[in-house]
């Protein structure tokens, strides 16, 4: 179903429970069905704030890690991203395995990615931004959390390139 | 070595990568949400300037989350910067820092070197490809590409989605790309 809706040209859909926010393969999407309020949503700026030291203080936002990195020179963020899918791979896995509830009581769910030729050529200019800034677009944040401020400008052209997809979406090849 | 002292020396991989993939488990239990920041982008468009787009058109109140997280990562990098800064300059790898000191880089004190990233840079031609080119890239990539580091790299591969493996192999290339054929001569350009 949801790779028919991913293709279509994305107007307003006969179907009601289609949300657009599916049309992105649900990435970092909310499947609580329960509403929050402003306050029950502090705990995910808790989250972010816990996540942003660990970005800082071990150094991922660093535009060099980044280029030793791309150049092989330093284990350091593959050992991250390895540890970090490793410990994500076997958390799913136990959350599946038992059963566990969110702490609403409901069923984890979390969508399946559909495969997409944007994946390949939008990877790939992601990769070359990613080389030329030192950031992804968590780092963005923490980077200029941590006093770089002319990242402010990165941000504001990122927003502006997501914008400019959305605009041009139904042209590129999918 | 004291407890300040050790949080605020830099923090090896095995201690940061596990913790960044708790986040995974944390999210999804705390309120069913899938790890993935780049979304949080798509979020700022759908509130300020939908613009009457319908890739815009959606429920971002219902996202509103994925901003907390993102505001949260900001303070997170003013406190990790800040309060637990690490009061010695950042150790580059001698490879690498050879290969950038060549290219004209002489900046190896902080996390970002300011011969590029400083304020007075922006509105010149270090701060067009640097700044608004690589963001722009950034911003255009993993929105085509339906996520970043975190939403595929992590969150997918850690749910075993193999276009999200197509995606992450995907960065990589470009990553290498840029930076043996784009930056060298990026880099010449500006400094």
């Amino acid at each position: 179903m949801e790779k028919i809706h991913r293709h279509s040209p994305l107007a307003e859909s006969a179907d009601t429970d289609f949300d657009n926010i599916k049309v992105d393969g649900c990435d970092g999407a909310n499947r609580q069905q329960t509403a929050e309020s402003f306050t029950a949503n502090l705990k995910y700026l808790l989250v972010g704030i816990l996540f942003g030291i660990i970005f800082v203080k071990a150094e991922i936002v660093s535009w060099f890690r980044i280029q030793e990195m791309f150049r092989l020179d330093s284990f350091h963020m593959y050992g991250v991203i390895g540890s970090a899918v490793a410990v994500g791979l076997l958390s799913i896995w136990l959350i599946k395995r038992f059963n566990i509830k969110t702490i609403s009581g409901e069923t984890v769910s979390i969508a399946d990615k559909v495969f997409d030729k944007g994946q390949i050529y939008g990877g790939g200019l992601f990769g070359i931004g990613w080389a030329i800034t030192g950031a992804c677009p968590g780092p963005l944040f923490a980077q200029i959390g941590a006093g770089y401020l002319a990242v402010a400008v990165t941000l504001l052209s990122a927003i502006a390139g997501t914008w400019f997809y959305g605009l041009i979406r139904a042209r590129l090849p999918h | 070595m004291n407890i300040i002292e050790l949080l605020k020396s830099p923090w090896p991989w095995y201690v940061a990568g596990p913790l960044i993939g708790l986040t995974v488990p944390v999210l999804l239990l705390l309120g069913n949400k899938s790890f993935g920041i780049s979304s949080s982008l798509r979020h700022i468009c759908a509130a300020v300037i939908p613009a009457g787009l319908p890739f815009f058109k959606y429920n971002w109140r219902k996202e509103a989350w994925n901003l907390f997280f993102v505001a949260g990562i900001a303070i997170g990098g003013f406190a990790g910067n800040f309060w637990l800064g690490n009061p010695k300059a950042i150790v580059v790898a001698d490879d690498t820092r050879q290969t950038l000191a060549a290219l004209g880089v002489t900046d190896f004190s902080g996390l970002m070197p300011t011969d590029i990233f400083a304020v007075s840079n922006v509105f010149t031609l270090k701060g067009l490809i640097f700044l608004v080119l690589g963001g722009f890239l950034v911003g255009f990539g993993t929105r085509y590409a339906g996520g970043c580091t975190s939403g595929h790299a992590i969150m997918g591969l850690s749910n075993l989605q193999w276009p999200s493996l197509v995606a992450t192999v995907s960065f990589m290339i470009g990553g290498f790309a840029c930076t043996h054929l784009l930056l060298p001569f990026f880099l010449h350009l500006v400094l």
